[in-house]
C-alpha cells in the first residue's frame, strides 16, 4: 500500500509485502530522526498488543526513517501507530502542564523570597 | 542502610556502573517482559510516578529535574532543544560596500552567527522561493559605518582607539531598519542582537562598510547557526574509592534526568523549555492527521 501522491510531498508512506496481513507494516516517515523516532518507538512498545516495533535511519544523508510494527492478533498496524502517537501526545501534555505549573510556582516563591 | 534490590527490581530501575563500563542500559519494561509486572502504557500511573523539580531558575539558565519519564521522551526533548526550537537569524547579508580587510563571504558568516533579539514566535517561515520578503517573515538590519582619522589626537600616539574614530565594529553598529507595520507592531521593544560588544571586524580610516542583511526565523536542523540553548543532561556522578570498590555497587536510577538549559539570550529558558515541549506535540499531530488523510483515501 505504497501511497504515491506527486503533487504533495508526503510524510508518511506505508509499505507492505505482498501477501501479509494488515499487522505487518513498515512506515516511512519522511523529515524525522531519532527524536521522534526513539521515543514513538518506546510509546509503539508499551502496547501490549505489539509483537515488534522498530525503527532505523535508512542513510545519514536522507532525513528518513523505516518503522517499522508487527502485531499480534492481526491488529491493523495503523491503530497501534495511531495509539502510539496519541499516548506520546498526551504524555507530552502532562509534562508540558506540570512544568508550567511548577515555573509559575517557583516564580511565586522568588517573588515572596524578595519581600 | 537499606536492603540489597531484588535483582528483577535492579534490572528494571537502576543503570549500573561497573569499574569500567555502564550495564544495564536500555530500558526494558516493556510489557510481557517479565511476569507479574503490568508494563502496559497507563496514562494516569505516568501521571502519578511523574515528579518535576525546578532547582534553579535565572534570566538565561534554567535548572530541572525530571523523575519517572522514560530516556527515550526525555532525549526526544532534549534533542528538540538544541536543534528544532525556531530562532531568528541573520541568513541574507546584502554588502553594497566593504572595503574592509575582512573578506566579504567571512564577514557574512560572522553576521549569521549574531544571535538577534526578535521573538520567533511572532513571526511566520518564509515561503521557500521567496526572495524579497514580507514584514511578517523577516526583519531588515543595516550596518553602515565609516572608519576616519581622529583629528584631535596627540602627535605621536600610537594607540589605535585614539587615533581613529570608528575603527571596532562592534555588534551594537547594527541598527534596525522597521518593514511594512513593523514599527508598530514591534515600536516598544528594541529588535537588534542580544549582546552589544561582539566583534565584528576592524577598520582603518578610509574603509568603510555598508550592510543590509535580512533576518528570517529557522531552525537549528537546516541552519547551524540557530542553535538556542547548550544543554546538558546528565546524572551526578559519584566518586568511588580503590578499597571500598568491592564493597559498593553504584547504581543510577533510570528514569531521574536533571536538566540543565542555557539561552543565548533570545528567549528565556523557561520558554525553550515549553516550546521544545509544544514542538514535539506538534510533530505527533501532522502524522496523526496524515494517516487521518491517508485512511479517507
Amino acid at each position: 500500500m505504497a501511497a504515491a501522491d506527486t503533487e504533495k510531498k508526503r510524510v508518511l508512506e506505508m509499505v507492505q509485502a505482498a501477501g501479509a496481513d494488515e499487522g505487518c507494516v513498515t512506515f516511512v516517515l519522511h523529515e524525522e530522526d531519532h527524536t521522534l523516532g526513539n521515543s514513538l518507538r518506546y510509546m509503539v512498545m508499551k502496547n501490549p498488543d505489539v509483537e515488534f516495533c522498530g525503527y532505523s535511519i535508512t542513510h545519514p544523508s536522507e532525513s528518513k526513517i523505516n518503522f517499522r510494527i508487527q502485531t499480534r492478533g492481526g491488529l491493523p498496524a495503523t491503530e497501534t501507530l495511531r495509539k502510539g502517537l496519541n499516548d506520546l501526545t498526551d504524555a507530552s501534555k502532562h509534562v508540558l502542564h506540570t512544568f508550567e505549573a511548577q515555573v509559575k510556582e517557583f516564580k511565586l516563591k522568588q517573588e515572596e523570597a524578595m519581600e | 542502610m537499606a536492603a540489597p534490590m531484588r535483582n528483577v527490581d535492579e534490572i528494571r530501575d537502576r543503570v549500573i556502573l561497573g569499574e569500567f563500563g555502564v550495564r544495564n542500559v536500555h530500558s526494558t519494561d516493556f510489557p510481557g517482559n517479565y511476569p507479574g509486572y503490568d508494563d502496559t502504557w497507563d496514562l494516569r500511573k505516568f501521571k502519578k510516578n511523574f515528579r518535576l523539580n525546578i532547582a534553579h531558575m535565572d534570566e538565561n539558565t534554567l535548572e530541572f529535574d525530571m523523575v519517572g519519564i522514560d530516556a527515550a521522551i526525555a532525549n526526544a526533548f532534549r534533542r528538540i532543544l538544541l536543534a528544532e526550537v525556531p530562532t531568528m537569524a541573520i541568513e541574507k547579508v546584502f554588502i553594497y560596500n566593504n572595503t574592509s580587510i575582512i573578506q566579504d563571504e567571512i564577514l557574512a558568516h560572522r553576521l549569521g552567527l549574531v544571535p538577534i533579539k526578535a521573538d520567533p514566535r511572532l513571526f511566520e517561515y518564509r515561503n521557500a522561493g521567496d526572495e524579497e520578503g514580507t514584514e511578517i517573515d523577516t526583519i531588515q538590519l543595516q550596518l553602515k559605518i565609516k572608519c576616519t582619522r581622529n583629528t584631535r589626537a596627540a602627535k605621536d600616539s600610537s594607540d589605535p582607539k585614539e587615533l581613529y574614530l570608528n575603527h571596532m565594529v562592534y555588534s551594537k553598529d547594527i541598527t534596525w531598519v522597521p518593514i511594512g507595520n513593523q514599527a508598530d507592531v514591534f515600536g516598544d521593544s528594541k529588535i537588534g542582537p542580544v549582546h552589544d560588544d561582539i566583534l565584528l571586524a576592524q577598520l582603518r580610516p578610509g574603509q568603510e562598510l555598508d550592510i543590509v542583511m535580512h533576518c528570517v526565523k529557522g531552525i537549528g536542523e537546516q541552519v547551524a547557526k540557530v542553535v538556542n540553548s547548550r544543554l546538558d543532561t546528565c546524572s551526578r556522578e559519584v566518586l568511588r574509592h580503590d578499597d571500598l570498590k568491592n564493597l559498593v555497587k553504584i547504581g543510577r536510577v533510570r528514569d531521574h534526568f536533571i536538566f540543565s538549559v542555557e539561552s543565548t539570550g533570545i528567549l528565556p529558558p523557561e520558554v525553550l523549555v515549553s516550546e521544545a515541549i509544544n514542538v514535539l506535540i506538534a510533530k505527533c499531530q501532522k502524522f496523526l492527521t496524515e494517516l487521518e488523510s491517508s485512511e479517507m483515501e
